[in-house]
Order: C-alpha cells, then sequence, then structure tokens
C-alpha cells in the first residue's frame, strides 16, 4: 500500500479508512510476533481518526493529504494518552499528556497512528539491542539486528504492518536502520520538523523524520510534518517547498560528489553495491567528483562527546519525582534519586550518562567538550565547502549491512564507530537519507545515503527518485 | 588507562547513579575504551576555530517571542498524573528537613 493506492480506494469508495485501520491493526497485531516491532498498538485513537476521515469524505470535504494512512510512531515521540516508554524501563507507564507537533500536524493530514515501534533506550544505540523490552528482529533476515536506533520503525515499513513510519535521528538513527531493513529513511534538515514532544537525547542533534516505501511517500510526509512552529524555537522559519512537485525524474547535469573517505574501511559487500549506485547515478546524467570531507575520522569521536554530554543533562530530570518510576527501596531524597536511575536505566544509558557526565566535569570541559564543538564547526565546514562545488553528495550509509543479534553487544567503542558515515550529517545539520540500492550477495538490503546543503531537502527527493525509478 | 575507577565513582556520584561494584569495574574498561576515540580530537588544532553549539544557516527570520495571548496551560491535574506520589496538589518526595 501507498498513500496513493489507499487514496484511489478511499475516493473509489471500495473500503473505508475505517476498514483499513481495522485491517492494518489485526494484521500488525498478528505479524509482532515475528519482528517485536510494536510496543504498544493504538485501535482508539486509530479507529477515532479514520472515522473522522470517512466523515470527512462522507461530507464532501478534502480528508488531508495522508487520509487515512496507517502510521506507527517511535516510542520516543509523545502521543497523548497512548503509553510512550522510549523502550526504558524508566517510562514503562508513562501516558504523555501532550501530543508532539509531527504527530498533530499527521492527525490534520487525514493520518492513521496505530501504534508505537519499539527502539534503542531512549533512541541511543545501532543495533535496537538496547530495548528493555526486548530487540526488534530485522524482517529481512530474522537472526540480524534491523539497525537502530529506529529500528522498529523501519522494520514496520519494510514488514508492511505499516505504510509510513516516524523515527528519530541523532546520529544515524533513521538512515542506517533504513539501509538495513530496505526501506527509505530521511533526515531533514535540523529544525525542519519541530522537535516538539519528541523525548530530548541530544538536543542540537535530534531530528524527526520519515521512513516509508517509495520516495514519493517519504516527500509527503515530511511535506506535511515541516514547516516553523512556536513550541520549538529551534523549529526554521524557512518556507516549505513543494517536495513532490520536485520528482520529475531529471537529475541530468546535476553534480554529485563523492567522498574519498566514505570509502576507506568499507565492507567490499557494502561498497559493490555502493559503486554500481553511483554509476546508475553517471547513467542518470549526473556529473560525478570526487570530493574530500577531511575532518570525517574525527567525527565519531566529536559526535560522541557532544551527544554524551547533552544526553547526561538531558536524562537528569528521571528522578524519581515526575516520571512515573520511583525506587521502592529508597528512604532519603538522595537514595531516591540514585536507586531509581540506577533500576531504571539500561547500560547503555547510563555509560552515556557517565560519559557525559564526564566530558563535562571540572577540569575536562575544555578538552572535551568545548574541543569538541570547535571540531564539529570544522565538520560543518567541510560540507560547506564541498557544497560550494556539488549539489549532493552520495555515499554508504553504514560499513556493513545489517549484522546478527548479539553480534557486537558486547563492544561499546566498536558499535559507536559503525556510526562513521552518518554522524558528519547530524554534526553539520544538513538534511540527509538512504534510499535502498540493493543487496549484497547474502541478500542483505544496502542503503545509499544523500546528503544535500541546509534547506535543500528538493534536490535530495528529486536525486532519490530518480534512482529509484531507474 | 584513561580513566580510573576512583574516577567512575566520582562521576557516579555527579550524575546520581548507584553503581554497583561489577558496574564500576565494567563502566572504567568501556569508557576507557571510548575515551580513546574521543582523545583523538587532540590531533587538531583548534585554536582559531569558534565553537559551534547549534546548528547554524541563513535565515531571514529568527526566533522571536511569540504573540502575547493567553493559553490554556497543561493544568495542575494533567501534570501530576505520572508522579509516582503526589498529593494535595503537588510531587511529593521523601522530607529533606527535620522538624
Amino acid at each position: 500500500m501507498t498513500i496513493d493506492s489507499i487514496r484511489a480506494d478511499l475516493l473509489g469508495k471500495k473500503r473505508s479508512a475505517e476498514e483499513i485501520a481495522r485491517e492494518a491493526l489485526k494484521f500488525a497485531e498478528a505479524e509482532n510476533p515475528k519482528t517485536n516491532a510494536y510496543l504498544t498498538f493504538a485501535p482508539e485513537r486509530a479507529l477515532a481518526a479514520a472515522k473522522a476521515v470517512d466523515q470527512k469524505i462522507a461530507a464532501g470535504e478534502d480528508p488531508g493529504p495522508l487520509a487515512g494512512v496507517p502510521i506507527a510512531v517511535k516510542d520516543v515521540i509523545l502521543t497523548r494518552g497512548v503509553r510512550t516508554t522510549c523502550a526504558s524501563r524508566m517510562l514503562e507507564t508513562y501516558i504523555p499528556p501532550y501530543d508532539a507537533t509531527a504527530v498533530i500536524r499527521i492527525e490534520q493530514a487525514g493520518g492513521v497512528i496505530i501504534g508505537k515501534t519499539n527502539c534503542d533506550e531512549f533512541a541511543m544505540g545501532s543495533s535496537n539491542e538496547n530495548s528493555a523490552f526486548g530487540p526488534v528482529r530485522n524482517p529481512v533476515a530474522l537472526d540480524r539486528v534491523p539497525g537502530g536506533s529506529s529500528g522498529g520503525s523501519a522494520a514496520v515499513v519494510a514488514q508492511g504492518t505499516a505504510v509510513l513510519s516516524l523515527g528519530s535521528d541523532t546520529g544515524g538513527s533513521i538512515r542506517q536502520p533504513a539501509s538495513f531493513c530496505g526501506v527509505t529513511g530521511v533526515t531533514p534538515t535540523y529544525g525542519r520538523v519541530s522537535r516538539y514532544g519528541l523525548t530530548a537525547f541530544a538536543s542540537s542533534l535530534d531530528h524527526i523524520g520519515p521512513f516509508s516505501r517509495t520516495v514519493r511517500d517519504s516527500a509527503r510526509l515530511l511535506q506535511v510534518m515541516a514547516g516553523r512552529d512556536e513550541m520549538d524555537s529551534t523549529s526554521a522559519f524557512a518556507p516549505v517547498p513543494d517536495y513532490v512537485a520536485a520528482l520529475d525524474g531529471n537529475i541530468r547535469g546535476m553534480k554529485i560528489g563523492i567522498p574519498k573517505e566514505y570509502f576507506d574501511g568499507l565492507a567490499s559487500d557494502t561498497g559493490n553495491v555502493i559503486h554500481a549506485a553511483i554509476e546508475e547515478l553517471q547513467k542518470l546524467g549526473c556529473e560525478i567528483r570526487e570530493i574530500h570531507l577531511p575532518h570525517t575520522a574525527y567525527a565519531v569521536g566529536c559526535y560522541y562527546i557532544i551527544c554524551t554530554a547533552e544526553a547526561s543533562s538531558n536524562l537528569a530530570r528521571y528522578d524519581g519525582v515526575r516520571y512515573t518510576r520511583r525506587s521502592e527501596s529508597a528512604g532519603t531524597l538522595q537514595e531516591m534519586y540514585r536507586q531509581t536511575r540506577d533500576e531504571g536505566f539500561g547500560a547503555e544509558c547510563k555509560r552515556r550518562i557517565m560519559l557525559g557526565t564526564y566530558v563535562l566535569s571540572s577540569g575536562y570541559y575544555d578538552a572535551y567538550y568545548l574541543k569538541a564543538q570547535k571540531v564539529r564547526a570544522l565538520v560543518a565546514q567541510d560540507y560547506a565547502q564541498a557544497f560550494e562545488q556539488v549539489d549532493a553528495i552520495v555515499g554508504p550509509v553504514s560499513p556493513f549491512p545489517a549484522f546478527k543479534l548479539g553480534e557486537k553487544v558486547d563492544d561499546p567503542a566498536s558499535m559507536y564507530l559503525s556510526d562513521i558515515y552518518t554522524v558528519t550529517g547530524d554534526l553539520a545539520g544538513v538534511p540527509c537519507m538512504s534510499v535502498p540500492a540493493g543487496k549484497t550477495p547474502d541478500g542483505l538490503p544496502v542503503g545509499l545515503q544523500i546528503i544535500t546543503s541546509h534547506f535543500n531537502e528538493t534536490a535530495m527527493f528529486r536525486i532519490a527518485d530518480a534512482f529509484e525509478r531507474a | 588507562m584513561k580513566i580510573t575507577e576512583q574516577e567512575v565513582r566520582r562521576v557516579a556520584e555527579l550524575a546520581n547513579l548507584a553503581l554497583t561494584e561489577e558496574e564500576i569495574v565494567r563502566m572504567t574498561q568501556d569508557m576507557d575504551g571510548i575515551l580513546e576515540h574521543m582523545e583523538k580530537l587532540k590531533e587538531l588544532d583548534t585554536s582559531n576555530v569558534e565553537p559551534m553549539s547549534q546548528v547554524l544557516y541563513d535565515s531571514e527570520e529568527t526566533a522571536t517571542l511569540r504573540a502575547d495571548v493567553e493559553r490554556k496551560p497543561l493544568g495542575n491535574a494533567d501534570a501530576l498524573a505520572n508522579a509516582p506520589v503526589s498529593g494535595q496538589g503537588y510531587f511529593k518526595v521523601p522530607r529533606v528537613i527535620e522538624k
């Protein structure tokens, strides 16, 4: 199903939005034991939204650009009245009192939110193995990870148990699972989509973005969510262009940069798919140029300093006072804070809180945090200089395809290094996406990453769409 | 070693985490491995670079104050709905000041 096919069914009176929602919920619940991709289903909310769409159609009104489309939302994005756990024991029973702006805009556009998807705890991870509620399995190969942290959101689209989904990306958490599961995933420009109602992990790096089967559907979902929101002071005023109108299939003459640094240490099975994709873009009339992003090798260290520092501040609020969980064994206030946090957070969250507290602590601030902010400026400058020469940059999303469950779980440092091609985009705040490019000889999907300059999602979508059609 | 167990204990105190002895040992190893990657940044000369604390781009408009219009707040009951312990319209915590 796509947005268009659902719209045709609705307007042609083949099926009602309510019927589509009931079928989608039934199918998703039946399939879920295979992947563990959903943590919560939201039948009441879904049926209410679907009925509203049906009423609009009956009244002859426009039901909205996402009319009747079953959509899943990552469980770090708040949904009023529907449990939002962040895949953490800390928030196991948390019921948000308000909706994220992205969620409000989706429902205003006729979208039907059917459930909340599993992810790494507080969006911290690259494999979805850090969920307190068990890992997600990759629908393409059930013994493998779906990637992370938005593993559930990628898996539901790959599995067909949602037509669209929302993820969040701080260092690659949309693009990497999209690549691993063979679907399209988009990280828009920082500030393009309001973060209001996105549980804060690293505020200067966090993005909300879409997953879909087709480039066109991601463009449509972004269209609905994008634009200034006064509830998020970092959301951008820049006007939102018509993304779908730009999908004309013509990318002749576009200049595409290939960053040399993105091919060092790349596994050959992934590399072969990426090289073939670059040849395809050349056949479509693009001019391919080698470029340099000289600070790539420093980006992972830079990213993990900044994201852990921001995470240690953002996660300070989970202290046993306001957010559902409080340790039962605590006597004093201090014990309440410490024991609640020890019991509520999983190992990766603790690791990042500790690293973040360390790099911000007295005597280390200049050496780590301030240094990382300066290196971040150099990474952003790499992109600014590259976009003086080219319209877009393409390369791999991940150095390797989906790995086996448990394969990297005991080596956090090597897990962090797997984010090498994705963290730079978040540090610079530029739009980037993963579009399916092919499969390895083992049948594992490989995504092609496309990166453009700030607010130039139009060019990114145009290239991805032309590539998808070819 | 980039970090010692003693430092890890001090950081855990700052972060309000009650780590077990076992967790301290494991955390020291893990942090040590990750700090090594972070140390790589020291290779770069950044003496003439301004720190970047937020994504910057050219923008015609910048963050402004919103219009001063009254709007409905969340409300006391909704705000307290997720509190583990509440009473009399407040969040309740263990006694801090002795009578």
